[in-house]
């Protein structure tokens, strides 16, 4: 078995990279960031962007389409633009992501509690009801995300909009420290 | 204390120790240019952008320190563009400042807007666009500690004109200085690492010591980090042999028994091939460029890599060293020293069979040509060969790009640091007119020559009247093969003597008469015996710039060369010495 189908679907494309960039929050970086990645002509998968706790720095998370080799030296380079802060590499095994989706699907009449069915089995939510459509939200892991949007597509998806993954380092669970991790 | 931006920018520009700003006026950064009347630094009024920017450059090379260009927005910004890349790519600390439409204009495609920290991101260590004037003196802070430090490299700041014009409110400010821990508590993502890591020092020594075929692989890092004295020591108690890439030239004198010279594409036979040989190269501020490996994946097969760089991103960007140290070339050399030092002499590899190889080589593969006949063009070789005889040791030599600058590396004798400036990275036609005017302006006692082509002198010349009227005594020889005669070798080489685009007639311009007209004394030199005399009477002049035009021969072409594609052990040699070895 490979390393990707033991750990399922979690793993996303093999060439996917999930990079978290802490940067200054200030004009221009994103900017920056971003070119490095044009300069070589890799594409920039999805983006997130939004200040930390402290408001002085943002962090980016990026998911590229990038060889490791390649990614290796791209690395190197984001860590020599002046306002970037620290950048790490999440393995998605180690790490935990979640992403936001707004959808609006077709939902006659007929259709309509099926689908509340649906989303209600994948814990999201019902945000409008129009007369024919019904506007839902889903915040979970990306794949749980593209499972829905799967399901959802043979109803008519009229409106789909992610926002890109945001991703944050597993905790550690060692056993002496057993008892934050239960909490 | 309240003084206006353009106060500000001037007073920061004092308190960096800048001496001399190079630049050109226009609309967005004229309130800048007025209190330059009132300040001690001296202003050379260039005659084109890109010309500023390469004295900045020049400067910088030549003394070490910032070099300083300023210049209007829209036309000024993109003309130093180049200069910019060009200093990017070469480590050249430089700081230039761009006027800029006024705040409330900008994004308006008001009149001379260009997106300055857009167009120059790609080609600077760091740019800033400053929108408030009590911003100007941390901006300023910044750039001199970004530029200088860590790898050095230019740095832009992009000065909106309403906050430096006294006429506007927005331009008002209490003035304050910037400490250095105000400068670093600003930039939390800058922190260069300086000191090696001990243990990654000691794993160098050991490789160092127990190799048979070792060389020391010296770049442009060398120089920057200041550590010519710490590279001699370590060469001379290791008694390992140094080659000097072509942004080292004169990092490791070329007299000492040591040296090996340049390696590359048109490196000298032993300096190419001792690399290729090597079973450790110990990479110091050098970064594996492909006009020194050749054909990647045949360089340097049995050698180990030991390399020392500042910047982490050129450890493994081209060839995976076996030990990666990051850190300031002149500490990590000094510890490395040390640590090859404590080993116990007994387990050090005797060198002897090794120099006694390259000794061979370098016997059997010296640089060679053939003196010219009386009544014909002369050798470029000869020329430069008497240009070196007869000016004193340190003097300054700047080169443009193509032959003249390979032959120039070739056969000066670099035997003080910071006496070579040239384009390298970018490889810039036009630099070495306004570089070597930089260069003397910021060591106004050397004598400074720039060796020039005709291509090369056609696209900057101009500046030559900016050294008249200044009264910088640059010196200039061109040497005038009527070609693009780096083209056309590749073009005789490779595509079958298909000259394409690369004539450019040996009387058109009349450089003599060009010159002249630039206020300087010029003379044309046709037959070798000229040509010491010519170069005696240049080296005395001291009053304004000289520019010897040489008749050179368009058939010469520069050897050794490594053609394009090839490994390094495909090494072409001049044709009288053979076939190169194997
Ligand atoms: C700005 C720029 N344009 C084009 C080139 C490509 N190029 C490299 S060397 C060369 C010829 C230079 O001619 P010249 O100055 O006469 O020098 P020579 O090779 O004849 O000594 C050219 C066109 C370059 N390096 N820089
Ligand atoms: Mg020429």
């Amino acid at each position: 078995m490979s390393p990707q189908s033991a750990a399922g679907r979690d793993v996303p494309a093999p060439r996917h990279h999930v990079l978290s960039v802490l940067v200054e929050n200030r004009s221009g970086v994103l900017a920056r960031v971003a070119s490095l990645f044009a300069r070589r002509g890799y594409n920039i998968y999805s983006l997130a962007v939004a200040p930390t706790d402290d408001e002085r720095f943002s962090r980016i998370t990026v998911v590229v389409d990038v060889e490791s080799a390649p990614l290796e030296q791209v690395v190197k380079q984001l860590n020599k633009l002046v306002n970037v802060i620290k950048i790490s590499e999440l393995d998605p095994r180690d790490s935990v992501e979640r992403e936001l989706m707004l959808v609006t699907v077709k939902a006659p009449v007929h259709v309509r509690s099926e689908l509340i069915e649906l989303v209600g089995v994948f814990r999201g939510r019902i945000l409008d009801v129009g007369h024919d459509e019904l506007a839902v939200s889903l915040d979970e892991h990306p794949a749980r995300l593209d499972d829905l949007e799967e399901l959802l597509r043979p109803y008519g998806i009229i409106d789909l909009q992610r926002t890109g993954r945001v991703a944050l380092p597993k905790l550690e669970r060692t056993p002496s420290t057993g008892l934050r991790a239960a909490g | 204390m309240n003084i206006s931006g353009g106060e500000a920018l001037i007073r920061s520009l004092e308190l960096e120790g800048v001496e001399v700003i190079f630049g050109l006026p226009g609309g967005a950064i004229l309130p800048v240019y007025d209190p330059i009347i009132d300040s001690p630094i001296r202003h050379v009024l260039v005659r084109h952008e890109q010309g500023a920017g390469h004295m900045a450059e020049g400067f910088a090379h030549a003394t070490g320190r910032p070099g300083v260009a300023m210049v209007t927005s829209g036309p000024g910004a993109t003309n130093i563009v180049t200069p910019l890349a060009d200093a990017y790519m070469d480590s050249v600390p430089m700081v230039c400042i761009t006027g800029q439409v006024p705040t409330p204009s900008i994004g308006t495609d008001a009149f001379q807007e260009c997106d300055t920290v857009g167009i120059t991101r790609g080609v600077t260590k760091h740019n800033e666009l400053v929108t408030r004037a009590e911003d100007i003196p941390l901006a300023i802070r910044q750039a001199f500690h970004i530029a200088t430090t860590g790898r050095p490299g230019p740095v832009l700041v992009d000065i909106p004109k309403d906050i430096v014009d006294p006429m506007n409110p927005n331009s008002d400010m209490s003035w304050y200085w910037p400490s250095d821990a105000d400068v670093s508590s600003s930039l939390p993502g800058y922190k260069p690492t300086m000191k090696g890591h001990p243990r990654k020092i000691k794993d160098a020594a050991e490789l160092i010591a127990r190799a048979e075929r070792p060389v020391l692989y010296a770049g442009g890092g060398i120089l920057k980090a200041r550590a010519a004295e710490a590279l001699l020591e370590l060469a001379e108690m290791t008694g390992i042999p140094v080659v000097t890439t072509l942004m080292a030239r004169g990092a490791f004198p070329d007299d000492h028994e040591l040296c090996l010279g340049m390696p590359g594409m048109h490196g000298n036979y032993t300096a190419v091939t001792a690399m290729q040989r090597s079973d450790l190269l110990i990479a110091l501020g050098s970064r594996f460029d492909d006009r020194v490996t050749g054909k990647l994946d045949g360089f340097a097969p049995e050698a180990k890599i030991i390399h020392v760089d500042i910047d982490p991103a050129e450890l493994g960007k081209v060839r995976r060293p076996d030990v990666p140290i990051v850190g300031d070339c002149r500490l990590v050399i000094e510890e490395l020293t040390r640590a090859v030092a404590a080993l116990d002499p007994e387990r050090r590899v005797d060198l002897t069979p090794w120099r006694q190889t390259l000794s061979g080589w370098q016997e059997r593969y010296p640089l060679v040509y053939e003196q010219s006949d009386d009544g014909n063009l002369l050798k470029p070789q000869y020329v430069l060969e008497q240009l070196r005889d007869r000016s004193p040791s340190d003097t300054i030599v700047a080169s443009g790009v193509g032959q003249h600058q390979m032959w120039t590396s070739q056969y000066w004798r670099f035997n003080h640091p910071y006496t070579w400036v040239n384009s390298g990275g970018l490889g810039t036609m036009g630099f070495s007119v306004p570089a070597a005017i930089g260069a003397k302006v910021g060591c106004p006692d050397r004598t400074v020559w720039a060796i020039d082509g005709d291509g090369c002198f056609q696209m900057t010349a101009q500046e030559l009247v900016t050294a008249a009227t200044e009264r910088i005594p640059v010196k200039i020889a061109i040497l005038n093969n009527a070609y693009l005669g780096m083209v056309r070798q590749w073009q005789e080489m490779f595509y079958e003597e298909r000259y394409s685009e690369v004539y450019l007639s040996p009387d058109l311009p009349d450089y003599v008469k060009w010159s002249e007209a630039m206020g300087c004394i010029a003379l044309r030199v046709e037959s070798p015996d000229e040509v010491g005399p010519a170069i005696d009477k240049a080296n005395e002049i001291d009053d304004r710039p000289v520019v010897l035009e040489f008749r050179t021969d368009s058939g010469e072409k520069v050897f050794p060369m490594v053609p394009s594609g090839k490994t390094n052990d495909e090494i072409v040699v001049d044709p009288v010495q053979g076939e190169g070895g194997r």
